[in-house]
């Protein structure tokens, strides 16, 4: 698989057009069998972009990501463009506006395939949540070839878009693991920035205070290509955040100057298989290779996580989902009467996690039950917080897994904890607002790929990058 | 009070805002629009778009916190307050619960020839909805989005209020301090304040009654005639036996009575918690020090100053400081220092008030004639023409904008202060009175009143009444 790099130096040195690259991708994603996306945009709403692109690199002004394919996950709203969250209740909605990120991506000379199928508003860890049916995993159990394995979620349609090679990049959103995880399960690169970094601006919400945009890409190097197109300060998002931005491809190749830490969590590695283990392992071995120190911490917050996610994503859901009441745009049902509307629209626009999700939400708001519940699981949030800066005194990273196993079967985990463990690696971060990547480290006995997450302090990106990619070089594992 | 029950008040108010755009978006907050005209993605709630502050109802709401006297709040919060309507696009509104950016201030009204304190709970700042109409079609409702987003400041009192006369005192303190500190333009027509009275009534030294709230209020007259009808209500229901129901009311404007509104329309468990698309409201003491050398003079601070200062009657005094363009007006005329304050502050309530009232116009319509006036009194207080050939001459300015001095010189209206020729006027008009003139040597006043009229009368009104009266009592004392 050529990187974003190499692309463009084909590109510029005219060994490929933008047109032959743009077709030889969407020729791909048209061929794919895996329903990774939701929508594809006909080529002829591309032309004028492709040609564009072709006269910048005609030119020698090419942009950073100029005539790149990309996928974009469907959550992201692309102006004249359906964008759906993968929902029957926003199957016909044709935004008028572009989203911050999209935006970014486009005025770099990005284009774009389509929009990736997702669990239905990014609420789900396999993407079977979706309106569009499941999106498969290319990848297959070496033992049972005949059976289709999910790609994780929510993200799932741009991990497996990726995995496939339908598409150099997509964007996808994460808001408890919903980038890292499908990266992890699908073998690829996912990076979910400081909360704040990518302005949420355009981006359907699922969970204000958690959602974040953010790379899934083949290597590390392509995920930095990537962030310095979308990571930039917006001032119509107000939780945006106006630091400066680095360089993010700057120091991909270079090795630490100082002498770094790495704190691996212990009460991490308690319950993981043996698969899990041996990644964690490899990652330790490779980086005293790399010269880096390597320390045990243990945090105390770990196991509230995931019920403190299980508290505010849906309390902040539930709010964020009001708006789709069949009113002014998106699916309608009939009633007789107002409420009749809503109930009937709602009913039948939302898939049932996303029922289970507005439902939980509804009840952790309610009178009587705030304080138990959402004023309880923001203070638990606050010590999560405080409980990795007490971490961050003594290392520089956190080494984690970054799912508790790999791909599972379409249609295998039904019970809805079971699935919201998948998340138990991920969720500590979202909740911190802590910037995360998972690069795949190898393959479990089945032969399936398997994700290590990297976690750095707050605005920490640019070296985040630069150590993942310098243990993306150790792990080898697209060699 | 009515058969020895008392009635106890408190009141919601939502002042609307004066700003440019709308609370967390850049769409026009203005009146009159056609429907769905002043409606951008944010206010229509579409997918993914984000509320931004607007900073200027922050300076607003500290405006208004050192006017009525609160406690400005460092630290407040924006929370979702969640409910399903169909003039509610984001199916929340947002709005300050736990964290109000003001709490504990006080109004001063006149009650029953004193001041009375009107305790303060709190204000807060939210988005106003938008507007259903169900009237227009028998089948269908039709929504207006314009409204949708538009800052309002509510402002909570404690239960202070025990008659309608209160209520209306402090809603009339209230709007012109409001104006006066251009945080609203007090239109109450167009609802850009708007009151929820919440009522209930008690007998003296017993515990606080069993409440009802009556909605939306936008005028002095439906607010009497709610309050008075409601509290005779609840005063029949009461003495009938029967309990008060808790309920949220309308006043019927055409029955004038108060109903309960649908059960569905206020039956909510809003679930507010903090809206996590904004971040909290940190205000520094440089933004509160900034936004109070912004407030000018208050209401009550200007009416001080013009019975202390100026040596206005009170009521005069009351009037002028009612609307804030009067108080501007008459600041305007009397900084020329060309003319007395007595004398513009009586010109301005008594003829000019009326020839606005009679025309119909905002006295901001005639500030270009400010100039024309000011020359006219000085003609009436330089005794060049009587008050009566003022007034006359006032409408000619006022209506064809045309010159005072130049319209005196025109129509020869000049006073006649020459005292030999009223001399003679005034000898004639006391040959063959006698009787009138022996009455007011023995001490009736009120002979010479006539015998000015009657000189008066002969010069056409265009003699100096003070030189005839001077004239008169000089000749018949003798």
């Amino acid at each position: 698989m050529l990187s974003i790099r190499e692309l463009k130096k084909k590109l510029s040195e005219k060994k490929i057009s933008v047109s032959e690259l743009f077709d030889e991708f969407y020729k791909k994603a048209k061929d794919s069998q895996l329903n990774s996306f939701n929508y594809l945009i006909d080529p002829e709403k591309n032309k004028h972009l492709i040609n564009e692109s072709q006269l910048r690199y005609n030119n020698k002004k090419e942009e950073l990501l100029d005539g790149i394919p990309l996928g974009i996950k469907d959550l992201f709203c692309t102006k004249g463009i359906p964008t759906t969250a993968s929902s029957k209740i926003l199957e016909n909605f044709i935004p008028q506006y572009e989203s911050f990120v999209t935006a970014s991506l486009l005025n770099d000379g990005a284009i774009f395939l389509g929009k990736n199928n997702c669990d239905e508003f990014a609420m789900g860890s396999s993407n079977e949540t979706s309106f569009f049916g499941p999106v498969i995993n290319p990848w297959k159990d070496s033992n049972k070839t005949n059976e289709n394995l999910v790609p994780g979620g929510s993200s799932g349609g741009s991990a497996s878009a990726v995995a496939e090679g339908i598409c150099v990049a997509s964007i996808g959103t994460d808001t408890g693991g919903s980038i890292r995880q499908p990266a992890s399960l699908c073998g690829v690169v996912g990076l979910k920035p400081t909360f704040g970094s990518c302005s949420r601006w355009g981006v359907v919400a699922f969970a204000s205070s958690l959602d974040q945009a953010g790379p899934i890409t083949n290597s590390v190097e392509d995920a930095a290509f990537i962030l310095n197109s979308i990571s930039g300060y917006d001032k119509n998002d107000s939780t945006s955040s106006d630091h400066k931005r680095d360089n993010y491809l700057e120091n991909i190749d270079k090795k630490f100057d100082n002498k770094i830490t790495v704190g691996i969590p212990s009460d991490y590695l308690k319950d993981v298989n043996s698969d899990i283990a041996e990644q964690i392992d490899l990652a330790k071995k490779h980086l005293a290779k790399l010269n880096i120190n390597v320390i045990d911490v243990e945090f105390t917050t770990t196991e509230y996580a995931l019920s403190t996610y299980y508290i505010l994503a849906p309390a902040e859901a539930s709010s964020n989902l009001a708006r789709y009441d069949g009113i002014r745009y998106g699916y309608r049902a009939q009633g007789e009467t107002l409420d009749d509307i809503y109930i009937n629209t709602r009913t039948e626009g939302f898939g049932e996690e996303v029922t289970r999700r507005i439902l939980i939400g509804t009840y952790v708001l309610s009178a009587g039950y705030y304080d138990a519940y959402y004023r309880k699981a923001q203070k638990v949030r606050r010590l999560i917080k405080e409980d990795f800066q007490r971490i961050y005194r003594d290392v520089d990273f956190i080494l984690t897994p970054t799912a508790p196993n790999e791909a599972f079967k379409v249609g295998e985990k039904l019970d809805p904890i079971t699935m919201y463990m998948n998340d138990i690696f991920t969720v500590p971060t979202s909740l911190a607002g802590l910037p995360a990547i998972s690069i795949p480290s190898g393959l479990s006995k089945n032969n399936l790929p398997l994700g290590i997450q990297l976690i750095g302090n707050y605005f920490q990106e640019q070296s985040l990058i630069q150590l993942a990619s310098l243990l993306e070089k150790e792990l080898k594992f697209n060699d | 009070m009515i058969n020895d029950w008392e009635i106890v008040m408190g009141l919601e108010v939502h002042a609307q805002l004066k700003t440019e755009s709308k609370l967390f978006s850049s769409s026009p907050n203005q009146f009159g629009s056609d429907p769905n005209n002043n409606v951008n993605y944010i206010d229509a709630g579409m997918p993914g778009m984000l509320p931004v502050m607007n900073s200027g109802c922050i300076d607003k709401a500290i405006k208004t916190g050192f006017a009525l006297n609160f406690k400005i709040n460092p630290y407040s919060v924006f929370e979702r307050k969640n409910y399903f309507y169909a003039d509610l696009p984001q199916g929340y509104q947002i709005s300050q619960f736990e964290y109000p950016i003001l709490t504990e201030g006080f109004v001063e009204i006149e009650s029953e020839n004193s001041l009375k304190k009107i305790r303060l709970e709190r204000a807060h700042l939210e988005q106003d909805a938008g507007k259903s109409i169900h009237d227009i079609d028998p089948k269908y409702s039709f929504i207006d989005l314009n409204r949708v987003g538009t800052p309002l400041l509510e402002i909570v009192s404690y239960p202070d209020f025990s008659s309608a006369d209160e209520v209306i005192n402090y809603l009339t303190n209230l709007r012109q301090i409001l104006m006066y500190i251009d945080v609203c333009d007090g239109n109450m027509q167009e609802g850009s304040l708007r009151a929820d009275i919440n009522l209930s009534v008690k007998k003296p030294n017993s515990k606080l009654g069993t409440r009802c709230e009556i909605k939306n209020m936008n005028s002095f007259k439906f607010i009497r005639q709610a309050i008075e009808y409601e509290s005779k209500r609840q005063i029949e229901v009461l003495e009938s036996g029967n309990k008060i129901e808790q309920n949220t009311l309308l006043f019927d404007t055409s029955t004038g009575e108060t109903r309960p509104m649908r059960s569905k329309e206020f039956a909510h468990d809003y679930r507010y918690f903090p809206d996590p698309d904004l971040l909290p409201i940190n205000i520094s003491q440089d933004q509160i020090e900034k936004a109070k050398m912004k407030i000018g003079e208050l209401p009550n601070q200007k009416l001080t100053k013009f019975i202390d200062d100026l040596g206005l009657e009170k009521d005069i005094a009351k009037i002028i400081i009612s609307e804030k363009q009067y108080a501007e007006f008459f600041e305007g005329l009397i900084s020329t220092k060309l003319i007395k304050a007595k004398t513009a502050a009586s010109w301005l309530v008594g003829d000019i008030f009326s020839f606005i009232k009679d025309k119909n116009i905002q006295i901001n319509e005639i500030l270009n004639k400010s100039q024309k006036i000011i020359e006219l009194l000085q003609l009436v207080e330089k005794g060049t023409i009587s008050s009566k050939v003022g007034k006359d001459i006032l409408i000619e300015v006022l209506e064809k904008n045309k010159d005072p001095g130049l319209l005196v010189k025109e129509l020869g209206l000049e006073q006649v202060s020459d005292n030999e020729e009223l001399e003679k006027i005034v000898d004639e008009s006391l040959s063959g009175e006698e009787e009138n003139i022996q009455k007011f040597q023995s001490g009736s006043d009120r002979v010479l009143g006539y015998f000015v009229g009657k000189c008066l009368k002969a010069t056409k009104g265009k003699g100096n009444p003070k030189i005839i009266s001077d004239l008169l009592i000089k000749k018949i004392k003798k």
